[in-house]
């Protein structure tokens, strides 16, 4: 058993009190944890146990991978796997790179142009622009149906910027002017002695960046107009909350229904991406979230 | 006497009271030095003028009869006939109705959700309980709306798990998911299950940041639980609570996009339209470009003119608000 931190102040809790408690947080954990169990076990299931559950399978007593080899043999979901993945990747990358490198360049108090750069950046905090100006501006730059569209309008988020920017002012002072002195230049700076020291706020603005283009619907709704294009979250909508059938192959003509369990194999695969990365940068959520948020 | 008329050589001193002094580097001298940072920030500020900048300036379209295939600068000037023209649409005030009701249901049943979960999470004791309680209460924040609308219509949907054993305990079945009547009780609570988790970071952390000598120095004049709660927790954290009204009073007219388009169909316009679907289906889908953008206008002044007057009235009560008084 770990340590117990009750402050000796607080007395010993009523009977009564533990058990509300404990009944409140098994309650929490289970009505979120429920679903996934029901996505995952029905995933998992023969058509007809599914069938024989009416519907939905709560505990699988089956264990079959077909829904998850059908929808990955190629088809809509693969091809929208495979452009989502993309699209996160590169958007990512772009992100997290402009964000550092402002964030740090906007950190350094007194140097050229710092202040009205940082006013520039700020400002758009407070004016949002509307969506209709902002497609006419995607769509002048001939970025309608190009997957650039999901990346560009929404790769620099400036809550992020204030987030990094925010944690690398506490780095002291004294170590850049020493690796100054030693001969390193702004880069080096930035890329020897700032990023490592910087590494849980950078982890969490990435998980931030990424999940945000994973799970972008409504820029692809926007943005995408062919269906052939459709990302994950498209292909989820069609085929998961409107329960349209699922054609495989683009030259198959033949429509096979979505069943059940393949459409909770598409909910899967696209959860598990974030389930996977979560565990890693959870420890550090805390602190990039709050470094950031709560400064005044 | 005489020195009284010669200024002090150095007039400005840093924190510790040490003189700094003046340096005048010129200009190209400091280009030379700072290029790198200049060139750092490009990629943001190049990104920052295209996708705001530029669609802020594009706001002038409100006051334009665009046509969308001919060059900006020759669609003719019309004044405010597209404000007049949207002021005279029923549909237009039924989702300003809307999204006044959805974002009152939000203040008053989501907003309190937080502060219960961090409270309690605060009480508990065993730090592998209160690790995990976080990880799994944080953990749906990071899901898409498409997943959590498919999730609660697994749930409660006409084949979902309830209506399942509604149907095998041969009691009738809920609607909940295509009700128009309830459908705006529906966004909040998939609201509370998506982010009220999320939510508590914060409040913990002002939690956390109480002294506990204060609750120290309350037992020991006899306060009992109750007291202490009511005159050392909930002070301590009422800043937060204040900052988060504010903010929150800033978005009253934003009340969740993509949620609401996912499920718009399910429940009919008329239950269902708020500003931001108004904008997408009169503007974008309908081609009312103009009108489309005197709505996102309007919606960008008022959220403006909310945060500053709230943030006001929280320095008259003397909190400190979003930015300190100076």
């Amino acid at each position: 058993m770990s340590t117990i931190r009750r402050p000796v102040w607080a007395g010993k809790p009523k009977p009564v009190v533990l058990a509300l408690k404990g009944v409140a947080v098994l309650f929490l954990l289970a009505l979120i944890l429920f679903p996934f169990l029901i996505v995952f076990s029905t995933s998992v299931s023969d058509n007809d146990d599914i069938t024989a559950a009416g519907g939905y399978v709560v505990w699988p007593k089956s264990f079959n991978l077909s829904a998850y080899s059908q929808i990955l043999s190629g088809g809509i979901v693969t091809r929208a796997i495979v452009v989502t993945a993309l699209v996160t990747l590169i958007g990512t990358a772009i992100s997290v790179t402009s964000t550092v490198l402002a964030a740090w360049a906007l950190s350094r108090p007194g140097s050229l142009f710092q202040r009205p750069l940082l006013t520039f950046v700020l400002v758009t905090f407070l004016f949002t622009p509307g969506l209709i100006p902002l497609y006419l501006v995607v769509k002048q730059l001939g970025l309608v149906n190009n997957y650039w569209a999901l990346i560009l309008p929404s790769a620099f988020s400036v809550f992020n910027l204030v987030v990094v920017r925010g944690f690398m002012m506490g780095i002291p002072k004294e170590l850049i002017d020493s690796a100054k002195m030693d001969g390193a230049g702004e880069w080096r700076v930035l890329w020897r002695i700032v990023l490592p020291l910087s590494r849980a706020v950078i982890a969490v603005v990435t998980l931030f960046y990424a999940v945000g283009y994973w799970n972008a619907f409504f820029n692809a709704l926007l943005y995408i107009n062919d269906s052939t294009k459709w990302t994950l979250q498209l292909v989820l909508r069609t085929y998961v909350l409107q329960g349209s059938s699922l054609v495989s192959g683009v030259g198959d003509t033949t429509i096979h229904p979505a069943a059940q369990s393949v459409q909770m194999a598409v909910v899967m695969i696209a959860i598990a991406p974030i389930a996977l990365a979560y565990p890693f940068v959870q420890r550090h959520l805390t602190k990039g979230v709050l470094t950031g948020a709560v400064k005044g | 006497m005489s020195a009284k008329l010669v200024a002090p050589a150095a007039t400005r001193t840093d924190r510790h009271g040490r003189a700094l002094v003046e340096r005048r580097v010129p200009f190209l001298a400091r280009l030379r030095q700072d290029y790198p940072l200049l060139i750092m920030v490009t990629p943001a500020v190049v990104l920052l003028l295209l996708f705001v900048y530029v669609p802020l300036f594009g706001n002038v379209i409100a006051f334009m009869d665009y046509q969308p295939y001919v060059p900006i600068t020759q669609s003719p000037w019309i004044g405010l006939q597209n404000f007049q023209t949207l002021f005279a649409d029923p549909t237009f005030w039924r989702a300003v109705v809307n999204t006044l009701e959805i974002t009152l249901m939000q203040l008053v049943l989501f907003f309190p959700v937080p502060i219960a979960l961090a409270l309690l999470i605060h009480s508990l004791v065993w730090p592998w309980l209160r690790i995990l309680v976080q990880s799994v209460l944080y953990l749906p924040h990071f899901l898409s709306w498409v997943i959590v609308v498919g999730f609660f219509q697994e749930s409660l949907g006409s084949g979902g798990v309830v209506n399942h054993m509604l149907r095998q305990a041969n009691e009738s079945t809920i609607t909940v998911m295509s009700d128009p009547s309830t459908f705006k009780l529906l966004l909040t609570s998939q609201l509370i299950w998506k982010d009220a988790g999320w939510g508590t970071i914060i409040f913990l952390a002002a939690l956390a940041a109480i002294d506990d000598s204060l609750y120290e120095a309350a037992a020991i004049d006899g306060s009992g639980a109750w007291s202490r709660f009511w005159h050392v927790t909930l002070p301590g954290i009422r800043p937060i609570i204040v900052l988060l009204l504010i903010l929150r009073l800033g978005e009253a007219l934003s009340v969740g996009f993509e949620q609401i388009i996912l499920q718009r169909n399910a429940v009919g316009a008329h239950a269902a339209e708020v500003l931001d679907t108004y904008v997408y289906y009169h503007g974008v889908v309908d081609g009312n470009w103009g009108v489309g953008i005197a709505v996102g206008l309007i919606k960008g002044v008022v959220g403006f003119v909310l945060i500053l007057g709230a943030n006001k009235a929280a320095h008259m009560l003397g909190e400190q608000g979003v930015y300190s008084r100076s």
